[in-house]
């Protein structure tokens, strides 16, 4: 080989590797492990590493026990991810600790936010900043087992009346008065404090929160809210907290004849060994309906700079596309959180998705500054008038001072 | 030592030469014991010291620490949770130490006397102290449910008897936590007595049923005493066991942790759910700083007790 040659075979390499390094542009991905959704993110990536050759993403998954610890301690250690999942409960903490940088308006113009995706995407503005942006959002509905309604000759409810009477006709008890069966499951550790909170309070004429976010649940709504709830175990002795350990797990084994529960349950209910159906959060005796609605947001680690921020604007905004809202519909069975990928008629006319999207039209977004210790407050609030004979008014105090005290200590 | 009476030896050329066998040895134990001290040093002293000053500040992980002084001890005496978890430790402690060494040493007594099967019987006893703490707790958790699946409330039924709520009650709780926990260290503590029941030499008892001493005497006047560096290390042990219990309070109350109404929640939990689920590090290390005291003073209180009267 010639000099010249050789000289230019040297060029060539030199160059490929100078291009190689420039445009080679690795960034990684966060979520909690959850099979269905690992599997629809893995398909994402597939689709956008084939549209942007230059970028490669990289999913890292923690158990979600682990995961705010993990992101937490990765951002001490100086190495968090480029692309994040976060609950929207989580916002105030991720932003307060540094954790998420706000979305470049360039890049999501707010105009185009507020006017294509479900109005609770506004949990995740902080002054004129949106930090993030839901893939799939979430609500709540009355899963039913139908072999049991079949049974009892009874249709699904529409309101709490009805609700109150299926679950009589399809409680089981034996000899000694137990229930061997639940007509609903009582589980405040699973979604029913959402239910209570978001849709009884507000059923029974009063809010949850007043419009600065403190409690305001602490009067007679609020009371007569918390008086029905526990009254399906006290009283009409329907359901009880802690039957089969977990509500789900009860409704999963055909033990209770309904479950408040969310999208995210339809996969896992899927392989049911019983046909069930879906219908709507029943209503109040006055027609009106509530819903709670939440989602797990995309947002952008404060440590992506430069090249790799740009990488991680491309790869939020494919994943917050209709084409990404589709697949992760299919996959993982939660509702796109665009109103025009939502609501197609093919969805509308689904009768397991149906209840839930129509939920999402009049759904509350609780705003919340400590998801687990406010969850702890519900919980506990039930349990003691359940387990402690406490006075439902009492009971409901207590609570709305501790979780008020939560509340102050988040905003500090 | 040993070169004390050494001859004089041809001036040494080199430092390492000049030493004697004795001091070479002493240098080469140093060597090797290093190791350790460096290790205890880093790993462990260095992080407790560390845990002590963070007690004093307002680390959040995210903003850098604060000293803010006694603030965090001040909550925390203020905390009616904190002394409703703290009246919980020392029940698992009284409860448990107790009762679990009044069981193994029964056991171990008379198990030593069986000689069928004895190797048998004695691996049915080890085996729950092998099990993984989380899996016996789901078990032992599916246990005490309800009916229709709860075993236990099923034989309480069947006998005719009225439904206990175990799990479900702020009084029953803690004890139905607090049963697996201690059938789980059984067999370890079982182990021990028995050794400690063989290392009895055979003599004492033959000397004393000459003399025509009864069983119930040989027990309290040879056996017990003689057993005692035994039980000191059982009762030291196991008390900083249930001083420190978390695994099977967490995997039976997962829904709930420590629940319900934190009546079986532990310091350990406590102080867990405040560093990792609230992120207060400095408040959370204030706890440990109180766990660390109680389990400072409980042991040195057993040794005194307990110690050998010369």
């Amino acid at each position: 080989m010639t000099t010249k040659g050789k000289l230019a075979l040297l060029a060539a390499g030199v160059s490929f590797l100078a291009v190689g390094s420039a445009q080679a542009v690795e960034i990684e991905y966060w979520q909690y492990v959850f099979d269905s959704r690992v599997k629809a993110m893995d398909q994402l990536i597939a689709n956008f590493e084939k549209a942007n050759p230059d970028i490669t993403v990289k999913q890292t998954t923690f158990p979600y026990a682990d995961y705010q610890t993990r992101v937490v301690a990765a951002k001490v250690a100086g190495q968090g991810p480029d692309v994040l999942q976060l609950f929207y409960g989580w916002t105030d903490q991720f932003v307060n600790g540094g954790l998420i940088q706000p979305l470049d308006p360039a890049v999501f113009p707010h105009e185009e936010i507020e006017k294509d995706f479900f109005p609770i995407v506004s949990a995740m503005k902080r002054g004129d900043d949106y930090y993030g942006l839901p893939t799939a959002v979430r609500s709540l509905a009355l899963f039913y087992n139908k072999a049991i309604f079949e049974e009892a000759g009874i249709e699904p409810p529409q309101n709490l009346e009805e609700l109150l009477a299926a679950a009589e006709a399809t409680t089981q008890r034996d000899g000694g008065g137990n229930i061997t069966r639940a007509g609903i499951t009582l589980d405040m550790g699973g979604q029913d404090h959402h239910w209570w909170r978001e849709v009884l309070v507000r059923q029974n004429g009063g809010e949850p929160y007043d419009a600065e976010g403190n409690v305001a649940y602490n009067d007679e709504a609020g009371a007569a809210a918390l008086k029905f709830y526990t009254g399906l175990q006290t009283e009409h002795k329907v359901g009880l907290a802690g039957f089969m350990d977990e509500g789900q797990a009860a409704f999963r084994a055909g033990m209770a004849a309904m479950t408040i529960d969310g999208t995210f349950r339809l996969g896992a209910f899927a392989d049911n060994p019983f046909e069930w159906g879906v219908v709507e959060l029943p209503a109040d005796a006055n027609g009106m309906r509530s819903n709670y609605s939440s989602y797990f947001a995309n947002a952008i680690g404060a440590t992506a700079q430069g090249e790799e921020l740009e990488a991680a604007q491309k790869f939020l905004t494919y994943i917050t596309s209709p084409e990404a809202m589709q697949i992760w519909l299919d996959v993982v069975g939660e509702l796109p959180a665009r109103r025009d990928v939502a609501l197609t008629e093919e969805n509308l006319a689904d009768p397991i998705l149906s209840p839930f999207l129509k939920g999402l039209e009049y759904a509350h977004t609780t705003q919340f500054y400590d998801e687990a210790g406010q969850r702890q407050t519900a919980i506990d609030m039930v349990n003691r008038v359940l387990l402690e004979g406490q006075s439902v008014e009492e009971s409901l105090d207590q609570a709305a001072k501790a979780e008020q005290a939560i509340i102050d200590s988040g905003r500090q | 030592m040993a070169t004390a009476n050494a001859t004089p030896l041809p001036a040494p050329d080199r430092f390492w030469d000049r030493l004697s066998i004795g001091t070479k040895r002493v240098i080469w134990a140093w060597t090797f014991l290093a190791l350790p001290v460096v290790f205890y040093a880093v790993i462990r002293f260095y992080p407790t010291f560390q845990a002590f000053w963070l007690s004093l500040t307002n680390w959040d992980l995210l903003r850098p620490a604060q000293f803010i002084g006694l603030g965090n001890y001040q909550k925390m005496f203020a905390d009616p949770i904190f002394w409703k978890v703290f009246q919980n430790t020392f029940l698992y402690l009284i409860i448990g130490t107790p009762v679990s060494l009044l069981i193994s040493f029964v056991i171990a007594f008379y198990l030593d006397r069986v000689r069928v099967l004895h190797g048998f019987i004695r691996a049915l006893y080890f085996l729950p102290f092998l099990t993984t703490a989380a899996a016996m707790g789901w078990v032992w958790r599916w246990f005490y449910q309800p009916v229709p699946i709860g075993v236990l409330n099923g034989i309480l039924g069947w006998m005719g008897l009225p439904q206990q709520p175990f799990l479900r009650s702020v009084d029953q709780a803690l004890i139905s936590v607090l049963v697996p926990a201690i059938w789980a260290g059984l067999g370890f503590q079982i182990i021990i007595f028995m050794a400690g029941l063989r290392a009895i030499p055979n003599t004492f008892y033959e000397a004393a049923r000459i003399d025509g001493l009864g069983e119930w005497a040989i027990l309290r006047k040879i056996t017990i005493p003689l057993l005692k560096p035994t039980t000191v290390f059982l009762v030291v042990f196991s008390s900083i066991g249930f001083l420190r219990i978390f695994d099977q309070v967490y995997n039976m109350t997962t829904n709930d942790p420590g629940g319900p109404l934190n009546s079986t929640k532990p310091l350990v939990l406590m102080i867990y759910q405040t560093a990792f689920s609230s992120y207060q590090m400095g408040y959370a290390a204030a706890q440990t700083v109180v766990l660390f005291t109680i389990l400072l003073i409980v042991s040195l209180l057993q040794l005194y007790v307990l110690r050998e009267k010369k």
